[in-house]
């Protein structure tokens, strides 16, 4: 168009409204689409005809021992969140609280247990005997610390913690989201603190603290796995006991593989549920579930 | 206390924010069933003051005492004790607020926003408050909107209905902070209409506002403030009309052209 619109333009426009609509094509997806197609099929093939032998897979998937190391991660994982957020909610209201000793609290568990490895923690909990051979309130009750600190307690106590000091900080910048108009409205209808942060502040910043928790949460699944340098029996732990037995290495670990992204598939329809709750009185909700949660 | 004296008083009240002295010796007295206007042009500190008055800023000098009990402190012979959270939230209570953002909470419909304080502050069981919310929320011409989230409501429905939350807790006097500044304009009038209706029943009501022509018609004294003072107080008609202050008059003028 290199004259400038006139009249003839105008006279134009008027007859646009009639004409019919070409969609726009998008030739390059259909491209992309087609080598990862490819490519896939590539990959599977050489799978197919590689030295795997899949009716093992298959026999191990259900095998007693797996199912109960896929139990144990489940427990596990389910547990350690749990202690995890509970300590991440109780360490961020801590954290952000006017009392200097709270804050001072919270601010050096965030920093020793962010700080150090979570092999290293699990460690140190596992061998907590050598330390304090006996635990209790002298007077009270006294136990033998190797009776209390079994692989589960000790396993649990490394990533529950370590998971705490993360989910705090998590939690805390899901408080800061909310307005602190919020907190203004609370507060001139007579609310408390602790009232406020229950039922006006927390229930909002549940939005920006589940997508990062359910990360985490997935996380944790796979994270569970490295409890079994303290014998804790996981499925991978119990996947290798069988394949120190049978060889079948990679049969083993395809068999845990598969174990791990089921539950994570499940995680991960239930953080969109969940997300689908928090969103209330937002207006805005996700429009369809994201990845594997169709 | 009595019901006679002025159910708020405050006496030389100071309000720094670092270096900034937002009040700098606020003295006023009101009478119970009043309803008090404070105008000023902005960062006069007449927003600051309503919120001193509700705690939800600390004052810094002088003392402040509503329906006759001091806020913020307890008196021990010649000390004064600061309050404790609790406390402070229980005094609260004689008032309501009303802010300029609204500021209902996100997360609940309009009948769950104004249930909340009645059931989980007052304790009052959860039949009557409900009963008493859709009262309330007939009362600003809401009474279809109950289970509408705020981000469903235009701004002038979401004050009406912040008001409303306000009048639940039954407090003896109502602060509203600016409650028009935020919304378009045609929507202002049916919030000033919810208020008329309120200065009416004899509510003792503080109005920080920029709407002069309610100011004249509903104030029963106006104050204007400017840089953390006082300026000048008196009838609506006598300081709108005939401000005696040069400062006054350069503000009407200004807000009237």
């Amino acid at each position: 168009m290199t004259e400038t619109p006139g009249a003839a333009m105008v006279s134009d426009l008027s007859r646009l409204a009639g004409l019919k609509i070409v969609p726009r094509r998008y030739y390059r997806r259909w491209i992309a689409a087609a080598l990862i197609v490819l490519a896939l099929v590539w990959v599977g093939k050489a799978f197919a005809e590689g030295q795997i032998a899949w009716q093992v897979v298959g026999q191990f998937l259900t095998a007693p021992a797996i199912l109960n190391g896929l139990a144990n991660t489940v427990i596990m994982t389910a547990c350690a969140m749990a202690l995890g957020i509970v300590l991440g909610v109780v360490f961020a209201i801590m954290y952000m609280s006017p009392n200097p000793v709270l804050r001072g609290s919270a601010l050096f568990y965030i920093w020793f247990f962010r700080g150090t490895p979570l092999l290293l923690q699990l460690l140190i909990w596992f061998n907590l005997a050598l330390v304090f051979p006996r635990i209790g309130i002298p007077g009270f009750f006294e136990v033998r610390t190797i009776d209390v600190i079994t692989p589960f307690v000790a396993t649990l106590l490394g990533l529950g913690m370590n998971q705490g000091a993360y989910t705090a900080e998590v939690v805390r910048s899901g408080i800061l989201s909310v307005d602190v108009g919020q907190t203004e409205a609370a507060k001139a209808i007579g609310m408390t603190r602790l009232t406020t942060l229950r039922r006006i502040i927390l229930p909002q910043a549940m939005r920006v603290i589940i997508p990062p928790v359910g990360n985490e949460f997935i996380s944790m699944v796979k994270l569970t796995s490295i409890a079994s340098v303290i014998q804790y029996s996981e499925i991978l732990r119990n996947a290798q006991t069988i394949y120190y037995a049978n060889a079948r290495v990679i049969e083993l670990l395809i068999v845990a593989a598969v174990w791990y992204l089921m539950v994570v598939t499940i995680l991960q329809i239930g953080q969109y549920f969940l997300e689908r709750h928090f969103s209330k009185g937002r207006g805005e909700r996700r429009p369809k579930p994201a990845g594997g949660a169709a | 206390m009595s019901s006679a004296g002025p159910i708020i008083v405050a006496e030389q009240v100071v309000k720094r924010f670092g270096t900034l002295k937002a009040l700098n010796g606020v003295s006023i007295a009101i009478a119970p069933g009043t309803v008090q206007c404070i105008i000023g042009p902005s960062g006069s500190g007449k927003s600051t003051f309503l919120r001193c008055l509700n705690q939800i800023e600390k004052i810094d000098g002088g003392a402040i005492l509503i329906d006759g009990e001091l806020i913020g402190y307890r008196r021990v012979g010649d000390e004064l004790h600061e309050l404790s959270d609790s406390e402070i939230a229980r005094q609260r209570l004689t008032t309501g607020m009303v802010f300029q953002r609204f500021n209902l909470f996100g997360h609940m419909t309009a009948l769950e926003n104004i249930i909340e304080g009645p059931v989980t502050v007052l304790r009052r069981p959860r039949r009557e408050a409900v009963e008493e919310a859709q009262a309330l929320l007939a009362r600003v011409g809401l009474a279809d909107k109950r289970d509408a989230y705020p981000i469903e409501l235009s701004g002038g429905q979401q004050q009406r209905v912040a008001i409303a939350r306000a009048l639940a807790m039954r407090p003896k006097i109502m602060l509203f902070d600016e409650p028009t500044s935020a919304l378009d304009p045609e929507l202002v009038g049916e919030v000033l209409a919810v208020m008329r209706d309120l200065a009416r029943t004899g509510m003792t009501m503080i109005v920080v506002t920029h709407e002069l022509g309610f100011a004249r018609e509903v104030a029963s004294d106006v104050v204007f403030m400017d840089r953390g003072e006082i300026v000048e107080s008196g009838a609506p008609e006598a300081l709108l009309v005939h401000p005696q202050q040069p400062r006054t008059r350069d503000f009407i003028s200004a807000v009237l052209t």
